[in-house]
This record gives structure tokens, C-alpha cells and sequence, in this order.
């Protein structure tokens, strides 16, 4: 999977497209929207899926069970090399199509409900409050990422799941490697296997002695049960270890640079201890940043029509939440940063039946975290020039790979 | 209006009981949202509707008073 087909004799740009703006998504896909069509676009890998941009078909491509998740299937747009991993080691959620999906995720939902994840707050206010002590008594400037970010997310995950907040660099090396854009699907796969292998001998621990996490839980009422089966709890632990730490880090990063951008925007967030403020804040975060940045890709397994277009079994589709989330029709001015709008019908959780199972605890998270961090140093401020920040832009999941602070 | 909750269909994503707390629950055991009331007052239709609206597995349905569910 390393020597891709070359998309050959093209001139066309491939997607996705680089960005001209790093608070906006690529002006050719924001166009494609404008012009109100949906072309076939080439990607790395030499397949053309559809692009789909419009708030309505994004919706609907996202929701119709005519389209799959499974990127075992022949021509399925897989975003990198190391997607095609994702759809065998282990197989998870995010791969698996109805009935499967429903069953499996119907066995861990209680432990995703807004109940669960509200009662979680005083334990992610700690989190955030320690993890800004630490940067507040730590070198200046000092990066927000690895002081701030991280830490929060990553001690989250480690909390929700039950796994040791000191065996935090193997998730993150592993997780990088995963979701890399730069490695092989075997290499991917190998660094899936090895985190897989780790969590399916973390269930066998608990399930024979349990702890107060969910690993435990699940193992308890669900692995004892047959119900599910130690490979598939440890492919849920590895969804929930790969897909909430990194999503919700780069989030509360970039977020905390939008803010610093909108400074009337962060003084409103700062002056204010509405909790609707904080919420407000989150979900305009999540549509306008849109970290997701390369599309939802599903492939049609019955010939479909979407907007108007006929879509063949068999072809490829990219819902590319980033510019759906923008769309005017459903969001007015959407290229503007507004933290007083009413945004939470935003996509960047997805939508149909795979939309995010985290998001109640990730919402938590990101309103603790913008403020708790604009409340507590009201003097932050960027240590280097905005052009001097790096970007990630070539990967699957947008941010900043540093992001130099002082106060 | 008359509120009713297809729970075959819900994924738990939590998206009503958000929208509209007075009408939408998830269930403790099993995660999956049920309905507080099936019939809102007025003041909160309008937060049910956003919650049809939002739900991404269309599993709620609402009718006007007297019709069916559409």
C-alpha cells in the first residue's frame, strides 16, 4: 500500500487540497460548496469518490445505510495507507456496518450518556486545574500542547478506561503512528496490534479483578457474559484510546489560539461563569475548527442519490464535515468565528449512527478546558508570531503541533 | 404535540437530552434515551423540534395535535 497508483495524466488538484488559510478550510472545497455541484475528486491512492460539501447531503451521506463504513471493500476513498489497518486490527466501530454496529455499541452506551459524562466534571475541572499549575510553574514561554492539552486529554482517557496514566507515551507513539499519513498500512497495523495486544491482556486483568473503570465494567458484565469477546473490549478500549485523546488535545489547543485571535470573544469567555457561556464557546469551537479535516469517507453499497447526484454501488464519497459545517444555508456568516451563535448542529461529531460516542464526555472536556485556561491566566498570550506555529496540516487530525504561550 | 421515540433506532448519542431535558432521558442501564413526557407543553416544543432535528439516527417523531406521527 506504500507505492500508491499515481494519479496519472491529471492536472487537477488532489484532495485534500492544501489550506490558504489555517483557520479555513481549502478555498477549492469552500468553492465547491459555493458552486453548488459535487465533483469527483482524485485522492492519494488513485480512486475518484464524490465530494460532497453541502450541509443536507453531508447529513444524508452520513446517515443512509445504502452507504458503508467498511474499508475492507474494494474502492472504499480510505483517507491514507494507514486507514486500510483500521478495517483489520482491530475491527471497531468505526468499520463496522448495521446490525453489528448498533449491537456493539448498544453494549457500552451507558457509559457515554450525559448523566455519566456531567458527574465526570469535578474530576476533568481537577485535571484541567492541575495541568495549568503545572504550566503556570513550569519554563516561559511554555507550550500549551504538552503542558495543557495533552494532559488533559490524556489523563481522561486514562481515567475513563482504567488504564495507567504511565504507560501514556506507548498510547501516544502508537496512536501517531496509527494515524499517520507518512506510514505503510503495515506499519500502521503493527502499531495497532501492538496497543490492541496491550488493552486485550489489560481485560483479561480485569475481568478476573476489577477496578472502578470501564474496561472493568464491560469485562464484568459483557466478556463474563459472552456478550462480547476479550478481541472485541479490547477493540472498543483501543477506539476510545486512539480516537479520544488526540481529537480533544488538539481541540482544546487550537480553540485556545482562536480565542487568542478573538480577544473580545476570550474576554466574554473570561468575564463570564455561565456555564452556557463555556458551552456556547465548545460547540462554535467544534463547527468553525472542524479538526476532522479530510472528510468522513463512506463507499455506496446500492446505487444511491444524493442532491440530486447518482451516486453507484461501489463508489466512494467524501463527507467533508469541515466545509458542511461552514455551509450558509444552515449557518448564515459560517466563516466567521461567533461564540453567541447557536451552533451545536454542527457535524463535527459526525452524524447517523456512527456520530461520535464520546462527544458528552469530549464536550465536558473542551468547556472545562477554554475556561479554566482563559480564566486562570488572564494575561495569555502567543510567544512567537502567529507565522512561526505549525500547522498539522498533512495530518488526519488538524491542530498545532506546539503552541508557545506566556502570561 | 405529541412526542414518540423510536428506541431501535437511538445510538445514544445524547444530542435530546441536550436540546431538551424536560422531555428526553437516557436510561441508566442501558444508555438509551427515553421520553419524560410524550406530550411537551408549548414552551417546549420548540426545543423538541431541535432535537428531531439534531438526532442523528431519526429515531424521534413528532405530531401536531389530532395527526399522526410524520
Amino acid at each position: 500500500m506504500s507505492e500508491a497508483t499515481p494519479v496519472s495524466e491529471s492536472t487537477e488538484p488532489m484532495f485534500p487540497m492544501a489550506r490558504q488559510c489555517p483557520f479555513a478550510p481549502p478555498r477549492e472545497v469552500t468553492l465547491v460548496q459555493a458552486d453548488r455541484v459535487v465533483p469527483r475528486v482524485p485522492i492519494w491512492n488513485g480512486v475518484r469518490p464524490w465530494l460532497f460539501t453541502r450541509f443536507d447531503d453531508v447529513r444524508m451521506v452520513l446517515s443512509d445505510p445504502r452507504f458503508s463504513a467498511d474499508k475492507s471493500r474494494p474502492g472504499y476513498p480510505l483517507s491514507s495507507a494507514a486507514a486500510a489497518a483500521e478495517a483489520v486490527v482491530p475491527p471497531t466501530l468505526l468499520v463496522m456496518d448495521n446490525p453489528d454496529h448498533d449491537r456493539y455499541r448498544r453494549l457500552v452506551l451507558s457509559e457515554f450518556t450525559v448523566k455519566r459524562s456531567e458527574s465526570l466534571r469535578p474530576v476533568v475541572r481537577e485535571i484541567v486545574g492541575r495541568s495549568i499549575d503545572e504550566l503556570l510553574a513550569g519554563p516561559r514561554p511554555g507550550d500549551l500542547v504538552a503542558a495543557v492539552a495533552l494532559p488533559i486529554a490524556m489523563s481522561m482517557v486514562c481515567e475513563l478506561l482504567g488504564v495507567p496514566f504511565a504507560d501514556r507515551d506507548l498510547f501516544r507513539t502508537r496512536t501517531n503512528t496509527a494515524n499517520s499519513m507518512r506510514v505503510t498500512t503495515e506499519e500502521a497495523a503493527a502499531a495497532r496490534q501492538e496497543l490492541h495486544d496491550y488493552l486485550v491482556e489489560l481485560v483479561r486483568r480485569r475481568e478476573r479483578d476489577p477496578g472502578d473503570d470501564f474496561i472493568s465494567r464491560m469485562a464484568v458484565r459483557h466478556v463474563r457474559s459472552g456478550a462480547m469477546s476479550h478481541d472485541v473490549l479490547g477493540g472498543m478500549a483501543l477506539l476510545l484510546l486512539t480516537a479520544g485523546h488526540d481529537t480533544t488535545a488538539n481541540m482544546i489547543a487550537l480553540g485556545v489560539l482562536a480565542l487568542l485571535r478573538h480577544p473580545g470573544q476570550l474576554a466574554r469567555l473570561r468575564d463570564s461563569d455561565d456555564p452556557r457561556v463555556a458551552a456556547q464557546v465548545a460547540e462554535e469551537m467544534l463547527r468553525y475548527l472542524t479538526i476532522v479535516q479530510r472528510g468522513i469517507r463512506r463507499i455506496a453499497v446500492e446505487d444511491v442519490r444524493v442532491g440530486g447526484r447518482l451516486v453507484r454501488a461501489g463508489e466512494g464519497v467524501i463527507a467533508a464535515i469541515n466545509v458542511a459545517n461552514r455551509d450558509p444555508e444552515r449557518f448564515g456568516a459560517g466563516d466567521e468565528l461567533d461564540t453567541t451563535r447557536h451552533a451545536r448542529a454542527h457535524l463535527a461529531f459526525g452524524y447517523g449512527p456512527h456520530q461520535c460516542l464520546g462527544q458528552a464526555l469530549a464536550r465536558v472536556e473542551l468547556q472545562e478546558a477554554y475556561a479554566g485556561i482563559a480564566r486562570r491566566i488572564p494575561g495569555l498570550r502567543l510567544a512567537v508570531a502567529e507565522d512561526e506555529l505549525r500547522f498539522k496540516s498533512d495530518m488526519a487530525v488538524y491542530g498545532v503541533h506546539e503552541l508557545p504561550v506566556d502570561w | 404535540m405529541k412526542v414518540t421515540l423510536v428506541r431501535d433506532r437511538c445510538v445514544g448519542a445524547g444530542q435530546c437530552v441536550l436540546s431538551s431535558p424536560e422531555v428526553f432521558d437516557q436510561d441508566e442501564d442501558d444508555g438509551v434515551a427515553y421520553l419524560l413526557c410524550e406530550e411537551p407543553l408549548p414552551g417546549n416544543e420548540d426545543s423538541v423540534h431541535e432535537a428531531v432535528d439534531l438526532c442523528p439516527a431519526q429515531a424521534i417523531l413528532v405530531a401536531a395535535d389530532g395527526n399522526g406521527a410524520s
